[in-house]
């Protein structure tokens, strides 16, 4: 039983590292790139535009499927690390 | 065949698909009715939580907004989608493993608190009626449009066929039909979307084409259109915005209320398994984005398209702007869908200098120079996406498919909405609060009843709109993100999160986002009432009362870690629950603690 808490611990803290790893791209992409950080990428052309503006009518929300599997993907193997799969 | 007769097909073929679905799926049992059996691939519920999700207002409304705010209206495209990223995350697959049917029922177990569970069916209520209401005006004006109906009969008759499918099949027959409503309505919208950007771009694809070449002057087309909206003194269509605060706070407040509306969080509890919940979010986002990728295109497109059409030399190869602008085309010369939607009144055009041609430009900028006396052209944002079709040529059958999607896009919002009303109703307030005993089915009776009468408050609420329809968005999204969403995430992420912290929490979010709400917007939305104009010079910081959802949530977690901290630790049971709605093995024990 012991083993099991310790085990289910490690679990839960690899899955909260996985979250604030994402989340930091998250953050990132929209409000940094899209919004924040748009005049430091004004340099950038893309399509008639910046790419600040394609970040936050295209880029942020491609990125954000690819978070999502990749976090469904990874969450997957941390069941499966650990047992706790059903 | 006339238009008439072509969406009256379009519009009746796609009715009796829904309700033979419908009579497929009929529920059999309370587990039907509010989870579908629990047991919807992943595919199938990304596709219905798309559906779900994409109102009237983002098939109709999203694209006009994006024409006329440009860069700036962005934060809708990232607010409605960036949520699913926090619902993937931090609730969805949490909240499967909690293993029961509504969202009141987590808070209430969760806090081990009849208070907690009734604040929270009070929010659901709020948040998802404020929201119906607009689902319904927006099927009353689809219908009145495109089947020559009265907007009365218009509401009725979407009433009707709601009631037929989401009273009978529940969330079972509700998934189903909504899978549906996803198939009409992307198809509808895409469309119209891929010939718009192949006439203009020569690239069908309309995500592609928004940033390529436009062909009939060989500059880009974004460029081109900033070129066209700034010679008539239009703001930039990309142009960046000085309120960054406020930009990013609005769409932090639309994805903190996306992850908090319970209709949309339901969602998730209906397929089998936690790993499904995550997958099914990320099929929710990519069906999702198939529209909302393909809004800007039809955005920037459809502006540049009218823009183009009143200023018929500003299209081609353009040395000077200032000098095309010079002439506007004739009215009489103005295109037969121009004529169309002035029928509607969503077009009017007023000669104000009698030169029979069509000023259309910024009034705050001054050109009498050019012998301009005022703006003589409004045009409604909503019509972009409904005329496309006209602007376009495209044969008739694709204005049928159209009518058929904007109905669509209504229809499975309010089903999705009324069933996680009456969900709250029958299963937290009935089943839980009031009388435990309840046969199941007693409880389905009553579920249905609810279902029945939120149709009928529905009705009643799109047939009266109480004044505030226009800002039902603020509400909604204000009230879910405010006190839901925070009360759900710490009910998952802090074991010392207690009852009367998280009870705290919710009151200090939802009180203090209706306070800034009602200050700007008037008490109750009556007019009149606003303490303060809702002008950004009055604004806190320059926060807009759209955008204070996010400030409400930061308010909410920080009065409920503040109580926690000084009142008693929940008990060991109520850890223990914690602990097991991480963990994925064994669904089911969540339940049987």
């Amino acid at each position: 039983m012991a083993d099991d808490k310790s085990n289910a611990a490690e679990y839960w803290k690899a899955n909260v590292r996985l979250i604030y790893g994402c989340l930091a791209v998250w953050a990132f992409v929209s409000y940094g790139c899209a919004i924040l950080f748009r005049p430091l990428l004004a340099g950038i052309p893309v399509g008639g535009t910046d790419l600040g503006f394609w970040f936050a009518q295209q880029g942020s929300i491609l990125t954000f499927i690819v978070l999502i599997f990749f976090y469904a993907w990874k969450m997957n193997k941390l069941d499966q690390k650990y047992g706790l799969e059903e | 065949m006339s238009q008439f007769a072509i969406n009256l097909l379009f519009v009746g073929s796609s009715f009796a698909l829904y309700i033979g679905i419908a009579i497929w799926a009929r529920a059999g049992s309370t587990k039907d009715f509010y989870v579908a059996g629990g047991g919807v691939h992943p595919i199938t519920n990304g596709m219905a939580t798309a559906a779900d999700w994409m109102s009237a207002a983002s098939f109709i409304s999203m694209a006009g907004l994006l024409a006329s705010g440009g860069y700036a209206n962005s934060t809708f495209l990232m607010g409605w989608t960036g949520g699913y990223v926090i619902l993937a995350m931090l609730l969805a697959p949490y909240l499967r493993k909690f293993g029961k049917f509504t969202v009141p029922d987590f808070i209430g177990d969760r806090f081990y608190s009849n208070t907690a569970r009734l604040v929270a069916i009070v929010c659901l209520i709020i948040a998802s009626v404020t929201y119906v209401i607009g689902q319904m005006t927006g099927a009353g004006v689809a219908f009145s449009r495109f089947l020559e109906v009265s907007n009365t009969w218009g509401i009725w008759l979407a009433a009707l066929i709601v009631f037929l499918y989401a009273v009978f099949g529940g969330m079972k027959g509700i998934t189903y039909t909504q899978v549906a409503q996803y198939v009409v309505l992307i198809v509808a919208y895409t469309i119209p979307a891929v010939f718009i950007a192949m006439q203009l771009t020569g690239n069908p694809i309309p995500m592609f084409g928004m940033f390529s070449t436009h062909t009939e002057s060989g500059v880009p087309l974004l460029e081109k259109l900033d070129s066209v909206v700034s010679a008539l003194g239009f703001q930039d269509y990309t142009a960046d915005v000085d309120n960054k605060l406020n930009m990013v706070l609005f769409t932090l407040s639309l994805m903190v209320g996306t992850a908090g509306l319970p209709h949309v969080i339901i969602r998730f509890f209906t397929v089998p398994k936690v790993a499904d919940a995550r997958w099914s979010a990320g099929w929710a986002l990519v069906f999702i984005a198939l529209l909302y990728l393909t809004a800007p295109a039809v955005g920037s497109m459809a502006r540049l398209n009218l823009m183009t059409t009143v200023y018929p030399e500003m299209a081609g190869q353009v040395e000077n702007y200032e000098e095309a602008a010079q002439t506007p085309i004739l009215y009489e010369d103005r295109p037969e869908w121009f004529r169309t939607w002035e029928d509607t009144g969503l077009i009017i055009y007023n000669d104000v200098n009698s030169d029979g041609r069509i000023q259309f430009y910024n009034d705050a900028t001054d050109y009498t120079d050019r012998g301009w006396e005022g703006n003589e052209l409004n045009v409604n944002n909503d019509i972009l996406v409904l005329a496309n079709p006209e602007i376009a040529n495209l044969p008739g059958w694709v204005i049928g498919l159209i009518a058929a999607g904007g109905i669509a896009a209504a229809l499975s919002t309010a089903a999705g909405l009324l069933l996680a009303i009456s969900s709250a109703i029958s299963h937290d307030l009935i089943k839980t609060m009031i009388n435990p005993k309840i046969s199941e089915k007693s409880e389905m009776l009553a579920a249905r009843i609810s279902m029945g009468g939120a149709i009928l408050l529905a009705t009643f609420l799109g047939l009266n709109p109480p004044g505030f329809a226009a800002q039902t968005v603020a509400l909604a999204f204000g009230i879910a993100g405010a006190s839901l969403f925070p009360a759900l995430m710490m009910g998952i992420f802090s074991k010392r999160m207690n009852n009367s912290g998280a009870i705290a929490g919710m009151l200090a979010g939802l009180i203090s986002t209706l306070l800034y709400i009602f200050t700007y917007l008037g008490w109750f939305f009556v007019a009149g009432t606003n303490m303060l104009a809702n002008t950004p010079d009055n604004w806190f910081l320059g926060i807009s009362p759209l955008s204070f959802g996010a400030v409400g949530a930061m308010i909410n977690f920080a009065v409920a870690f503040a109580v926690s901290s000084v009142t008693k630790a929940p008990p060991q049971e109520i850890q223990d629950l914690v602990e097991s709605v991480r963990y994925p093995k064994g669904a089911g024990m969540a339940i049987d603690h």
